[in-house]
């Protein structure tokens, strides 16, 4: 139950108004970026940043990371850490589907192949 | 003992957290955010490991309708912020503020849900997509499923708030169940972000 000074108020309130002018000018940066005749790999990574950055401003300003104490900011970087490394657990399987369905044998042929 | 500090007893909670002073509530959301934002994680992950390197998977611009995803982005940005003018409002003792922002907040998650209501319908039944036919349908319908799973609860969970700010339950001094509510509700606002740009723009 914090209760803020009618200035702290007035200050949140500022902030509050940029931080949405942010997301709507990042979101409007984001759709103009997948049009622009660049490679797709640089378009993922700028998308990327873009989304990590929006997601940020939400979390620091909407659910007050930033004015919270560190070590709730610690419990919500775990997740994202997590997530990061979940990543790095799945590259060998990137593109395994693909792989398989290029490489299968069919089921008749194998069959055939034990008898 | 007075009557306001009879009062104050009941409405205080016993014991603080050391990580959020004001309430032991917004600690346990905050974990919970945190495993839902795992879960999130998993779908995401298991999105891109079947996404890459597959030739055939379709370029999601081509077959999804960006315009209309963006307008929603930009609906669930707007109710994140009439979700904290709600909370700022209450900070100042200002019930009939609360009140009105929470019931945007509310007609904004609405909103959203109809348009993905739109969306889903014009792609199963115009365009054929299902979450059978190929791992871009099982992943897109997933994902942007279960995050439709979480503007609904947090509809009807905002709602409860807002029956509860009727009946006077807030205050300057006591907000917490509006700013955990919040949090939550930011929360499914930043995982859109994530799923806007990674499933429709990627």
């Amino acid at each position: 139950m914090t209760v803020h000074s009618p200035e702290q108020l007035a200050h949140e309130h500022r902030r509050y108004l940029q931080v949405f002018a942010w997301l709507a000018v990042l979101t409007a940066v984001e759709l103009a970026v997948i049009y622009m005749p660049i490679p797709h790999l640089a378009i993922g990574l700028m998308l990327v940043v873009l989304a990590a950055t929006k997601a940020a401003l939400v979390a620091l300003f909407y659910m007050h990371l930033a004015v919270e104490r560190r070590t709730l900011t610690y419990i919500a970087l775990t997740p994202a850490v997590l997530c990061v490394l979940l990543v790095f657990a799945l590259l060998p399987d990137l593109g395994a589907i693909t792989r398989a369905l290029t490489h299968a044998t069919p089921p008749a042929v194998e069959a055939e192949a034990h008898h | 003992m007075s009557h306001a500090a009879v009062a104050d007893e009941h409405v205080l909670e016993p014991t603080e957290s050391p990580l959020t002073p004001e309430s032991w509530g917004k600690l346990g959301m905050w974990i919970f955010l945190c495993a839902d934002a795992m879960s999130f994680g998993g779908l995401l992950a298991g999105y891109g490991a079947l996404r890459y390197g597959d030739p055939t998977w379709p370029r999601p611009s081509s077959i999804l309708g960006i315009q209309l995803t963006a307008l929603m982005t930009f609906l669930l940005i707007c109710s994140s912020v009439t979700m904290v003018e709600a909370l700022a409002a209450i900070r100042q003792g200002d019930k009939s503020g609360l009140r009105k922002f929470l019931g945007l907040t509310i007609l904004g998650g609405i909103m959203f849900l109809c348009l993905q209501a739109y969306e889903w319908n014009k792609l199963i039944f115009l365009e054929g997509q299902s979450i059978r036919r190929n791992n871009f349908g099982a992943t897109f319908f997933i994902l942007t499923g279960f995050h439709g799973c979480h503007v609904f609860s947090g509809v009807v969970y905002l709602s409860i708030v807002l029956a509860r700010a009727l009946r006077g339950a807030f205050s300057a001094h006591q907000n917490n169940g509006v700013e955990i509510a919040a949090l939550y509700w930011h929360f499914v606002d930043l995982i859109w972000i994530l799923v806007f740009t990674f499933v429709y723009l990627l």
